[in-house]
C-alpha cells in the first residue's frame, strides 16, 4: 500500500450490513424456509449426575407425525474441539441437568414435543459434584471415569482418575525464595459464578442428508469450517460430503463458537434421510442446556518489597467447568498463560485448573476467562496497594507490563506490544484521579485488562477477492459478521488497498464451506487483524494484475502506474482507465485481449508462535498479540439500601489503529454494559437439591436494559501499531468487558469502604457489608 | 379448526384462516414470511418480536393472530415508505445503533410507537420506553442517541442543539 493518508481506514463509512438490518431484510437461520422441514425436540436429563440404564424409543416413534428418533446407542461418537469428552447424546451417563439423551423429529413442533415426552429413560442417580472443592476432594465421584481414554490435543492435560480436565502450570523465577525477601505478603480470595451469554437469537441448527449422502447444515454458529471439521470427525464423514452455511447470527459472545446443536441436527437428519430437520432451543434451554461461562474460585498471594514492587506472585485459579470441558479446557489454558494480567511479576507460581462438575457446560464467553481472572487480580492489586498505603494508580504503573518487560511466560514485549501505562494514565486523567475530591458515598475506581487471542498456533483466515464486469470488487470471506463489523472493516481494507470508492466493494455472504474460503473461527478478537491481513495481501495481488494489464494498454512500465479512485492512472501522461475496462482483461482496439478476470486468494497465519513448556509454561512467544486497556468507574451508593448507580464508565485501549470509530465505540460501549451485567446482576442460580438452574428465563435472569446504562460511557484509544496488524490494528472485541467488574468493585470500596469479592455485586451484599462495617466487623 | 381473519399488514389487506392458538408472531413469520419480527424468548421478555398494532408497539409473541382481526399492523418491512427509510432507520445507521441486528426491528418499532405518542421525549423517557427491548451487543448508548436524533429530525428540529 502506498504511504498516503488512509482514505477509508479510520473513517465512519456506512456499515455494509446496515441497510438489511434496519429493514428486516437480514435473514437469520430461524427465518429461512426449508421445504417440508421437520421440527425436533430434545430429551434432556432431569438429573445432574446419573447412569443411563436404558433408553426406550418405541412409544415415541409411534406418535403420529414422528419421522425420526435417535439416542446415544445410534451415535456413540465423541465430539469436542480440544478434548473429545462428549457424545452426541449421553450413552452411559448424564453429567448435568439438560444433558441430551435422545431427540425426535416430527412434522410439527407439537408432535415432536409429545414424542419427546414419551421417550422412556431409566436413570440410576449418582452423587453430584457442584463445586470445585467437592470435585477436587479425594473421594469425589468421577464425572468422567473414562477421562484417560478421550482423544485430546497435546497441549491440554486431562488427569485420568480425577475430575481435572486441564491443568496449566506457570513457573517463572523462584517464587519461594522471592517471597522470603518480601516486606509484605498479602493473600485474598475471589469468586465468579457461572453466567450465560444471552444472545438475543437462541441457538438453532437445520440439517439435511440428501439421497446421495451429502450432509448440509445451516446453523447459527461462529465458524462454518470448525463446525464442518468437528461434524466430520464425529460422524466419520469426508469433508467433501458436508456443507455448512452460516446465515446472519443474532449474537454469539463465544456461545456459538465450536460446535453446539449441529451434531443433534445431523443425527436426526441421518435418520430422516432427505428431510430438513430443525433443532432450536427455547429461551429456557438456552440458559442451561447449551453452554454457559465457567465459574472461578481464585486465591492470590502477593509479595511486595518496601518500594511497592511486586517480587513474588502466586495465583491459583480453579475453574468450574461443568459437565464437559471440550472447549472450556482452553479457557483454563488461556487463564494460565495470562495469569499475571497486565503486570510484570519476576517470580510466579501459577496454577490454572479446570474441574469437572455436574453443572451446565462451561465454554467460550467474550473474554475467554479474562474477565474472571481480572476480577481477582485487579482487585488484588488495588487491595495490596491500599493496604500498604500506595496509590493504586502509581502501584499499577510501577508494576505494569510494557516494552522490555517480561510476561509470566517469559515473553519479553517489544515496542509494538501496546502500552497499558498510557491507558492507565488516560483513564486516571479522565477520572481526575488524585484530585482529593470526596463526596459522601461516591467513589472512583479503575482496573486494567489484557488479553491475547486464545487459539491454535496455526489458526488461519483466508479471503478471495474478485472483480465484476463493471469494476465492482467482491470480497469472499468466512469470518462471521455478527455485529462487530467484520464485513465493513474488510471492505475498508479492500477499498483502501485498491483505492476504490467505498461503494464499489461488496462483501459477500453467506459464509459457506462449499463456496467461501477457509477461516478457522470468529473468536478471540482475531478477525479484524487476521482477515484484515488476508484482504490486504489479496488486494496486493489484484493490484499487480491490474497494473500489469494497464502497463500493456498504456505501453508504460507498471512501476509508474497507480490505482486512483477506481481507475488505473499513468501520472506522467495523465492517461487513465476505469477498472471496468480491466476487470475481465484488457481488449485493445483491434480486438486482441491481454490478461483476464482479476481475482486473488490470500491467507494469514500468525508467525513464530512457540508452544508453552509443558512444566513451566515458559515461551518466548506463546500468543500472536496482546491488547491492553484500562477502565475507570464512578458510582454513587445509597447507604440505606445498598443499591448503587454506576454513573460513568470510561475506557482506554491500545488498539494499534482505530479502523472504524463508530464501530469501535459500539464494541466498547457494548462490552462495558455486558461487563456491567456480569458485575451487578448476572448469576446462574443452582438448586443444590435437584441440580437445576433456578433462574433459566429472562424474567429471573436479568441482563442490562436501557435503564441500567450509565449516564456517561466514554471510549478512548491509544494507537501503538501492531507489527503484524493490518495498518497496525489489533483486536478489541472482548477486551471491553474484561475490567468492568473489578473497576466497579474498587469504586464501591472508594465510595463506602466495603469490599465485595464474590460476583455479582448485588445491593444485598453491599448492604450486609455496610451493616457489618457499622457494627465494627471487617470492612469486607 | 381455524378462524378467518382479515388484517391490513404494511398497507396490504391479508385474509387468512388461522389456528386460534397461533400467535401473531407465528402468523407474520410463517404464514406471511415477514421474518423481521424475531422470536427471542416467546414470553414477552425481550422485545425482539415487537410490531405496531394500530400504531402501538406490541410483543407479537403474546398476541394471538385472531386478536389482530380487523387491525392495522406495521412490521419493520413496512416502515420504509416508497423506498425511503424512516428517520429512525436512517438514524440507527448514522449512529451505528445496531450490531447483530436481531433486536433492531423491535427496537426501531418500539421507538416509532414512542415518537408517535411523544414527539419530544427526554432521554429518560426514551430509556423507559425501550426498557422492554433487550440488546446484548450495543450497550444501548448509540441506540438512545439515534432515537433522540430521529425525534429531533421528525419534529423538524434538525440542526438545533439536541440536549441529551
Amino acid at each position: 500500500m502506498s504511504d498516503r493518508t488512509p482514505r477509508w481506514v479510520g473513517t465512519d463509512v456506512p456499515r455494509v450490513d446496515g441497510l438489511e438490518k434496519v429493514t428486516g431484510a437480514a435473514r437469520y437461520t430461524a427465518d429461512l424456509k426449508f421445504p417440508r422441514m421437520l421440527h425436533a425436540a430434545v430429551v434432556r436429563s432431569p438429573h445432574p449426575h446419573a447412569l443411563v440404564r436404558d433408553v426406550r424409543l418405541e412409544a415415541a416413534a409411534r406418535v403420529p407425525g414422528v419421522r425420526a428418533v435417535a439416542a446415544g446407542r445410534d451415535f456413540p461418537f465423541h465430539v469436542g474441539i480440544y478434548l473429545k469428552d462428549q457424545t452426541v447424546f449421553a450413552t452411559d451417563r448424564v453429567r448435568y441437568v439438560g444433558d441430551p439423551v435422545a431427540a425426535v423429529a416430527a412434522e410439527t413442533p407439537e408432535a415432536a414435543r409429545e414424542a419427546a415426552a414419551r421417550v422412556e429413560v431409566e436413570y440410576e442417580p449418582l452423587r453430584p459434584v457442584f463445586d470445585v472443592a467437592d470435585g477436587l476432594a479425594p473421594d469425589a465421584p468421577l464425572v468422567h471415569p473414562d477421562l484417560g481414554r478421550y482423544e485430546c490435543v497435546p497441549w491440554i492435560t486431562p488427569q485420568a482418575g480425577t475430575n481435572i480436565c486441564n491443568h496449566l502450570k506457570v513457573r517463572k523465577g523462584d517464587y519461594e525464595a522471592a517471597l522470603r525477601r518480601c516486606a509484605h505478603v498479602i493473600e485474598h480470595s475471589f469468586s465468579v459464578p457461572q453466567v450465560q451469554h444471552v444472545p438475543l437469537e437462541p441457538h438453532v441448527s437445520v440439517a439435511r442428508m440428501d439421497g446421495a449422502g451429502k450432509l448440509e447444515v445451516w446453523t447459527s454458529a461462529q465458524s462454518p469450517f470448525t463446525v464442518r471439521h468437528l461434524l466430520c470427525a464425529c460422524f466419520r464423514l469426508p469433508h467433501g460430503d458436508v456443507r455448512v452455511v452460516v446465515p446472519h447470527v443474532g449474537g454469539g459472545f463465544g456461545g456459538k463458537a465450536g460446535i453446539n446443536l449441529e451434531p443433534i441436527a445431523a443425527a436426526l437428519a441421518m435418520k430422516a434421510r432427505g428431510r430438513w430437520v430443525r433443532v432450536m432451543v427455547d429461551r429456557s434451554e438456552e440458559f442451561y442446556a447449551v453452554v454457559v461461562r465457567q465459574g472461578l474460585e481464585a486465591t492470590l498471594v502477593t509479595g511486595v518489597d518496601r518500594d511497592g514492587k511486586v517480587l513474588a506472585q502466586k495465583l491459583r485459579y480453579l475453574w468450574n467447568c461443568g459437565g464437559y470441558g471440550g472447549y472450556g479446557v482452553n479457557v483454563v489454558r488461556a487463564a494460565g498463560y495470562t495469569c499475571g494480567g497486565a503486570y510484570e511479576f519476576p517470580n510466579v507460581w501459577g496454577d490454572s485448573i479446570g474441574v469437572y462438575t455436574n453443572r451446565p457446560v462451561g465454554s467460550a464467553y467474550r473474554g475467554f476467562g479474562m474477565q474472571e481472572i481480572h476480577w481477582a487480580l485487579e482487585q488484588q492489586m488495588t487491595m495490596v496497594a491500599r493496604e500498604l498505603g500506595f496509590d493504586p494508580v502509581e502501584f499499577r504503573l510501577r508494576n505494569c507490563l510494557g516494552p522490555g518487560k517480561s510476561t509470566v511466560t517469559g515473553q519479553v514485549l517489544d515496542e509494538h506490544a501496546g502500552r497499558v501505562d498510557l491507558c492507565i494514565r488516560k483513564v486516571a486523567e479522565a477520572l481526575r484521579w488524585g484530585d482529593g475530591r470526596r463526596e459522601p458515598y461516591r467513589g472512583r475506581g479503575l482496573a486494567c485488562a489484557v488479553k491475547a487471542p486464545a487459539m491454535p498456533n496455526d489458526a488461519a483466515s483466508s479471503v478471495v477477492l474478485k472483480f465484476c464486469e463493471d469494476g465492482m470488487l467482491e470480497v469472499l470471506l468466512s469470518g462471521i459478521d455478527y455485529g462487530q463489523g467484520l464485513k465493513t472493516v474488510a471492505a475498508q481494507f479492500a477499498a483502501e488497498a485498491l483505492d476504490l470508492p467505498f461503494d464499489q466493494v461488496r462483501v459477500r455472504g453467506l459464509p459457506d464451506t462449499d463456496l467461501s474460503p477457509y477461516d478457522w473461527q470468529t473468536v478471540a478478537s482475531r478477525q479484524t487483524w487476521a482477515t484484515g491481513n488476508a484482504v490486504l495481501r489479496a488486494a496486493e495481488s489484484c493490484k499487480r494484475q491490474l497494473l500489469a494489464m494497464a502497463a500493456q494498454a498504456f505501453d508504460a512500465p507498471a512501476s509508474r502506474l497507480q490505482l486512483a479512485g477506481g481507475r488505473v492512472l499513468d501520472p506522467e501522461t495523465g492517461r487513465s482507465l476505469p477498472l471496468a475496462r480491466l476487470a475481465m482483461g484488457y481488449q485493445f482496439d483491434d480486438g486482441h485481449t491481454v490478461g483476464g478476470p482479476v481475482a486473488a486468494a490470500a491467507s494469514f497465519v500468525p508467525e513464530g508462535l512457540i508452544f508453552l513448556d509443558p512444566e513451566t509454561s515458559q515461551s518466548p512467544k506463546p500468543v500472536a498479540k496482546w491488547t491492553f486497556g484500562c477502565q475507570g468507574v464512578e458510582l454513587q451508593v445509597d447507604p440505606e439500601t445498598g443499591r448503587f448507580t454506576v454513573e460513568r464508565i470510561v475506557g482506554c485501549y491500545d488498539v494499534g489503529k482505530v479502523v472504524h470509530p463508530g464501530l469501535i465505540r459500539g464494541q466498547t460501549y457494548g462490552g462495558m454494559v455486558q461487563g456491567l451485567g456480569t458485575a451487578v446482576m448476572e448469576e446462574l442460580l443452582l438448586d443444590r437439591a435437584t441440580g437445576r438452574i433456578r433462574n433459566a428465563s429472562l424474567t429471573d435472569y436479568k441482563i442490562p436494559t436501557t435503564e441500567d446504562v450509565p449516564q456517561r460511557l466514554e471510549a478512548h484509544f491509544v494507537e501503538t501499531p501492531q507489527a503484524d496488524g493490518p495498518l497496525g490494528a489489533r483486536g478489541i472485541g472482548e477486551h471491553t468487558m474484561i475490567p468492568t467488574p473489578a473497576a466497579i468493585a474498587d469504586a464501591l470500596y472508594d465510595a463506602c469502604g466495603v469490599r465485595i469479592t464474590t460476583l455479582p455485586i448485588t445491593a444485598e451484599k453491599v448492604l450486609a457489608a455496610l451493616r457489618a462495617k457499622a457494627e465494627g466487623g471487617p470492612a469486607r | 379448526m381455524t378462524r378467518r381473519i382479515t388484517v391490513r399488514v404494511n398497507g396490504v389487506v391479508e385474509t387468512a384462516d388461522v389456528d386460534p392458538r397461533r400467535s401473531l408472531l407465528a402468523f407474520l413469520r410463517e404464514d406471511l414470511d415477514l421474518t423481521g419480527a424475531k422470536e427471542g424468548c416467546n414470553e414477552g421478555e425481550c422485545g425482539a418480536c415487537v410490531v405496531l398494532v394500530d400504531g402501538k408497539p406490541i410483543n407479537s409473541c403474546l398476541m394471538l393472530a385472531v386478536e389482530a382481526d380487523g387491525r392495522e399492523i406495521t412490521t419493520i418491512e413496512g416502515l420504509a415508505r416508497d423506498g425511503a427509510l424512516h428517520p429512525l432507520q436512517r438514524a440507527f445507521l448514522r449512529h451505528q445503533a445496531l450490531q447483530c441486528g436481531f433486536c433492531t426491528p423491535g427496537m426501531i418499532l418500539t421507538a416509532a410507537g414512542l415518537l408517535a405518542e411523544n414527539p419530544d421525549p427526554t432521554e429518560d423517557e426514551v430509556r423507559r420506553a425501550l426498557s422492554g427491548n433487550l440488546c446484548r451487543c450495543t450497550g444501548y448508548r448509540q441506540i438512545l442517541d439515534a432515537v433522540l436524533e430521529a425525534a429531533a429530525e421528525m419534529r423538524g428540529a434538525v440542526g438545533k442543539e439536541v440536549v441529551r
